[in-house]
């Protein structure tokens, strides 16, 4: 990911910035232009809950190019406190300790870098309760 | 009255043992373990650095300091590992903190000393009057080179102070630095590893600095050892801090609390920061505690700090130091600890 | 609208063509189908392909192959729908014969997977790469999220899943194009490696090169030139969220039902009426919920459905009689339209070993990404 998009995520990725409809309420992660709920396009800036629990989970044991040597690691989806729901890694812990239903609070981390000499982004992860 | 107005820390969860490096090395695990009085060091994961650290740290503080983010006027992050030779790890924290953009914003380095020195300045600034708040952190992800003797203690972990007026934790009583031009540790731009003048980095460097500013600090606040409750010295490894803190006059009490080394490591510019937020966990009101920091290049900064009635109510508000200690730990091998620690040539 | 028939198929072997470019394998491909149908010329081409940009540097491959092939000044549009590229260039090829707008159209799919040095990440742009592939999610791994939901809440076993590539595997061999033509015991399905627990590699389709192309033309052209006459009687397209986690339901592939809601309802079908149907089946997992949402078993019974044989060539609704993505291969484009060949074999009585015994109504169902795409075709033969 370019520098420049690195950048215009940060806030979301950094800070989970979302966004609550003016119209419906219906709370949105990542921001939209149009609610998925009922089309209004007005929003009011809100942070999503850093605390959640495991949906689904998998343990992968053959990664993404840029986690290839940091298997076996875990995907899980995650919803957190207000409904909304993330993908995103499960880490600290040995695999065999996740399951649907645990608790996870959201931590601050590294995502991918590009290289040794490229741009660094951060975003968030989930680690077990 | 200035002081802290939150603290709070953060220890990653991966550790080697003493044993495991040593093995590596075809050493004496036991007697490296006497040596420097460490058993165990924390790792960081292969996503966690610096920053990711600091932003932890940061937010600990932030549960404890009750405050809008955006009330904080400064960041200052001190580190010898910020991820960018070029680009602030600052700018990165006060983002994701949601202090910016109305911010001053600086990185610090002075080996292990660049945490106190992001609080003297942090400190001073309040005090002057000039800010509401000033966030102030100490972290690292130390590399020790491959057989080293500073293989064994060069840990990971970082500590963040915000300083103000008000909700005052703990005051600043005094501060005073003693520094000179001494290379006894160095890294030179571009090189991966550090190095160091072995035990040159001892009486004319450590004990040095760390005595003078000791005593400086005391007798510019017409202290004694015994008014203290604690007191922290910087923890390069276990031995040390005991030592200098026995010839300045301290007990090994005072100094239990935030000798935090044995089983953390050295977190560098996290060091004494950290065993001063282990010591503020267990403080009470009215404690006198005294932390000396050291970085090598040379210089000490010693705080005086005296504990008020709020520690009370915010102690539990964040996770404590030795809680981060002893938790779900997981122990890596030397291989893996040389993965995560990107010591092996890969094929990029 | 009139009615549009199938006048030729055509299709190279599925496998690693190391010999073969892009290029070769689509006119490959093309010129059998031409022959199959005996036409030279034709109105205009469709070509499914999800990514030759990223596997092959390659945009605007239409134009270029349409070229190769040496149809001249002919409109040739490239079509993209992850990995329902080929079933989407079918709809797009179907509806301009049905409008009027053209009689011939080529519609064809075409995937050369194997000059990428790293096909996974290509592939993981059919998935939500910003909010899904950056954070690691693989395409497996979206997949295994699926499965272990589907596990959790309903039961369905390791075991089942395994069924499915054994059934796959069984039916491949019997199918010359097919990238692998050997069998598989359950427990070698079960014991390879563990790709995104709990699908294991033989439970994940390959990465394969191919091509394959149909011609298609008014029904009353065909009729003059084919004995067996088979009609596309319905056609359904639909699409969903593209991450997974903003699914209404994750262990629900809500584009695929009502893709096939829409297909069913242009042809005046149900489920029961369908003899045989290839469906995507990406991962093996993908097979067991794409049958639910199609109304072959009811939701959340597919496992012990697949397990108890009812999927098998003989069986009360044969699925991938073809071998499937697994058994096959799966290039991607090129994949929904090898899927609706199969149903033309079946419906013509040309599916050698693996014919299912009057077959006159047939399905193919093509899925992109997780789901966030799917159409579904159904043919009948008219004699």
């Amino acid at each position: 990911m370019s520098t420049q998009k690195v950048w215009r995520k940060r806030i979301e990725r950094y800070r989970l910035m979302g966004q609550k409809c003016k119209s419906c309420g219906k709370v949105i992660f990542p921001k939209r232009l149009i609610c998925p709920e009922c089309g209004a396009k007005e929003f009011d800036d809100v942070l999503m809950p850093d605390h959640g629990k495991i949906i689904t989970y998998t343990t992968v044991f053959i990664g993404a190019k840029f986690l290839e040597h940091d298997t076996p690691y875990v995907i899980a989806i995650i919803e957190l406190d207000n409904g909304v729901r993330i993908t995103t890694q499960v880490v600290d812990m040995n695999p065999e300790e996740v399951s649907s239903g645990k608790e996870v609070h959201l931590v601050f981390r590294k995502l991918q870098a590009e290289g040794k000499t490229g741009v660094i982004a951060y975003g968030y992860k989930a680690r077990l309760i | 009255m200035v002081g802290i107005t939150g603290y709070g820390s953060y220890v990653p969860r991966y550790r080697i043992r003493v044993e495991d490096i040593a093995a590596q090395w075809g050493k004496d695990a036991e007697v490296i373990k006497k040596g420097i009085l460490v058993n165990e060091k924390t790792v960081p994961g292969t996503d966690e650095d610096t920053i990711t650290i600091s932003v932890e740290a940061a937010r600990n503080a932030l549960k404890r300091a009750g405050i809008d983010p955006k009330d904080i006027g400064s960041v200052y992050v001190g580190s010898e590992s910020h991820p960018y030779a070029v680009k602030p790890s600052g700018t990165i924290v006060a983002e994701a903190l949601g202090i910016t953009p109305e911010v001053h914003i600086a990185d610090f380095e002075f080996a292990c000393k660049a945490g106190t020195e992001a609080m003297w300045v942090a400190f001073n600034e309040v005090k002057s009057g000039e800010l509401k708040y000033a966030l102030a952190i100490g972290a690292d992800t130390s590399q020790g080179a491959p057989g080293d003797a500073l293989e064994y203690t060069a840990a990971a972990g970082g500590t963040a102070y915000i300083f103000g007026r008000e909700h005052i934790v703990a005051e600043v009583i005094e501060t005073y630095s003693f520094t000179t031009d001494t290379s006894d540790f160095w890294r030179r731009e571009g090189a991966y590893y550090p190095r160091h003048g072995g035990r040159f980095t001892g009486e004319p460097a450590y004990f040095k600095h760390v005595y003078n500013a000791g005593i400086g600090v005391l007798k510019k606040a017409n202290m004694k050892p015994e008014d203290f409750t604690y007191a922290v010295f910087h923890m390069p490894n276990g031995k040390f801090p005991l030592t200098v803190g026995k010839k300045l006059g301290f007990t090994k009490e005072q100094m239990d609390p935030g000798w935090v080394v044995p089983y953390m490591g050295n977190t560098y510019s996290g060091s004494s920061p950290t065993g001063l937020s282990a010591t503020l966990d267990v403080s009470k009101p009215g404690d006198n505690l005294l932390i000396v920091s050291f970085g090598s290049g040379a210089g000490s900064d010693a705080f005086i700090f005296r504990v008020t009635e709020r520690i009370d109510e915010v102690r539990d508000l964040a996770p404590k130091v030795r809680e981060m200690v002893e938790e779900k730990r997981i122990y890596l091998d030397y291989g893996k600890y040389a993965q995560f620690r990107e010591k092996i040539i890969m094929n990029e | 609208m009139r009615d549009v028939g199938i006048l030729g198929v055509g299709l190279t072997r599925f496998k690693e063509h190391w010999d073969k470019s892009l290029r070769d394998l689509f006119v490959e491909a093309a010129i059998k189908a031409l022959e199959d149908a005996k036409v030279r010329k034709i109105d205009s081409m469709y070509v499914g392909s999800m990514s030759s940009g990223l596997f092959n540097n390659q945009e605007h491959i239409a134009p270029l192959l349409a070229d190769y092939l040496g149809a001249k000044n002919i409109p040739a549009v490239r079509v993209e729908s992850a990995c329902a590229s080929g079933g989407i260039a079918l709809r797009q090829g179907f509806m301009e014969v049905a409008s009027g707008l053209s009689d011939t159209v080529l519609v064809s799919g075409v995937e050369k997977m194997t000059d990428c040095e790293d096909p996974t990440s290509a592939l993981a742009a059919a998935a939500d790469v910003e909010n899904e592939a950056y954070f690691g999610a693989t395409f497996p791994a979206l997949y295994a999220l699926i499965a272990r939901a589907h596990m959790d809440r309903y039961g369905t076993t390791r075991e089942q899943l395994a069924f499915v590539s054994v059934k796959s595997h069984k039916n491949g061999a019997k199918n010359p194009d097919a990238q692998f033509q050997r069998e598989f015991t359950l427990d070698a399905v079960m014991n390879s490696v563990m790709v995104a627990d709990p699908l294991t590699l033989l439970e994940c389709s390959p990465i394969t090169d191919g091509a394959a192309a149909i011609i298609l033309a008014p029904i009353e052209i065909v009729k003059t030139m084919k004995s067996k006459v088979v009609k596309i009687i319905g056609s359904g397209v639909a699409s969903d969220t593209i991450a997974l986690h903003s699914r209404r339901d994750i262990v629900s592939l809500d584009a695929v039902r009502i893709a096939g809601e829409r297909a069913y309802s242009m042809a005046g079908k149900k489920p029961e009426d369908i003899d045989v149907c290839e469906v995507h089946d990406c991962f093996a997992i993908a097979e067991l919920v794409c049958i639910e949402e199609l109304g072959f078993v009811e939701k959340g019974k597919s496992g012990k459905f697949t397990e108890e044989g009812n999927t098998e060539i003989g069986g009360k609704i044969p699925i991938n009689t073809s071998g499937g993505l697994k058994a096959k291969g799966h290039p991607v484009g090129a994949s929904g339209i090898a899927q609706a060949i199969e149903i033309y074999k079946q419906l013509t009585g040309n599916a050698g070993e693996r014919q299912v015994q009057d077959a006159k109504i047939g399905m193919s169902q093509n899925m992109g990404g997780t789901g966030a795409s799917s159409v579904v075709h159904i043919m009948e033969v008219v004699e």
